[in-house]
């Protein structure tokens, strides 16, 4: 495939440098005479000088002939301009681009860009991942008691889901003041109420019994 | 009396704020730089200053896009121009969307894509060269 990168920073570097090796054709557009300096010399003759969101330095680069165009600079505004240019003007076949705030993500896609790659959103999507559900979170000390107010919610797979608030083990001192549900309405838990899938607890505890507090709510 | 929304406080910018304020509109005009809201000199100005990236959503929201007649896109950045456009024009239905794109060939795509578009370097470079030929 021939396939034009837009931004020759550390993304567009990289990235251009994994297409080569897979054996795509691959040309790099950067706006920055020392950028391509280095690229040139550490990738070969790969890479042309030139803003990628103008129409000129896209033709110059065969657009015309290009199966997919991938922007990766660092600005939104710009990737979201050159896969316009490419698409609209150019026909290219596939767009992808590079976007950092994951709100333009439904934004380019009804704005015609086929694909779109976040990496705020790969990260955020990776930690919730990893840490299941939000752990246990301080709200705030109550002056003088020795008592905390914290917030926990409960995952899917905690083992008190379905069952009633007297059933739990809660540790000494501990006391679940207020259920926040799914609807977002809060409710003052009674000795009946039953703990649903992420519902968001508060709770009133000593600092000595919040892990005990965090390990009985979400079933670790 | 209409409510519009400027993006860029430049000299335009800041400039059509004034005018459209004179005349009794509601204005509001974003800017990343508060810098730039100099130009806009109460008790003249009446209308909002908002400091604020106006290609970002929750930015446009805040300086009232739902409710906007129009937005203009005016900062130095076709680009920034473009997509803020495009994002009050298709994402919040803006009824009248005019921007500035410097580059000929760019205002010449989106005309087409249905932004309504000038092109100062266009326009200007005409008015010099009739002034020249007479």
């Amino acid at each position: 495939m021939y396939i034009i990168v837009v931004g020759g920073g550390k993304v567009g570097y990289y990235l251009t440098k994994a297409l080569l090796d897979e054996g795509h054709e691959a040309l790099v557009l950067e706006k920055n005479p020392d950028r391509v300096d280095v690229i040139c010399n550490e990738l070969g003759s790969v890479c042309l000088r030139g803003d990628g969101c103008e129409p000129a330095v896209l033709e110059g680069a065969g657009v015309g002939r290009a199966d997919m165009l991938i922007a990766v600079t660092g600005d939104d505004e710009d990737n979201l301009v050159s896969c316009q240019v490419a698409k609209h003007m150019f026909n290219v076949p596939r767009t992808i681009a590079r976007i950092s705030n994951p709100r333009n993500e439904t934004i380019f896609k009804k704005l015609g860009i086929d694909n779109t790659i976040s990496s705020t959103r790969v990260i955020l999507e990776y930690i919730q991942e990893e840490v299941p559900t939000h752990p246990l979170t301080h709200l705030l000390s109550i002056r003088d008691s020795g008592l905390e107010i914290v917030g926990v919610k409960i995952p899917p797979d905690s083992v008190i889901v379905g069952r009633a608030v007297k059933d739990i083990p809660l540790p000494p001192g501990s006391v679940l003041s207020l259920i926040i549900g799914k609807d977002r309405a809060p409710h003052v838990p009674t000795a009946s109420t039953i703990i649903q899938a992420e519902d968001q607890i508060i709770a009133v505890t000593p600092p000595e019994s919040e892990g005990a507090l965090q390990a009985a709510l979400r079933g670790a | 009396m209409k409510k519009i929304v400027i993006m860029g406080c430049g000299r335009v910018g800041a400039k059509l704020a004034q005018l459209l304020d004179a005349d009794g509109h509601q204005v509001t005009v974003l800017d990343i730089n508060d810098y730039s809201f100099r130009r806009l000199l109460p008790p003249e100005f009446k209308g909002t200053a908002l400091l604020g990236d106006g290609t970002d959503e929750g930015v446009l929201r805040q300086a009232g896009i739902e409710e906007a007649d129009t937005f203009v896109a005016i900062t130095q950045g076709d680009n920034r121009n473009i997509m803020a456009a495009q994002i009050a024009k298709h994402v919040f239905k803006v009824p009248k969307v005019v921007l500035r794109i410097y580059d000929p060939a760019r205002r010449e795509l989106y005309s087409k894509l249905g932004l309504e578009a000038f092109s100062p370097t266009t326009i200007f470079a005409q008015m010099l060269k009739e002034k020249i030929e007479g």
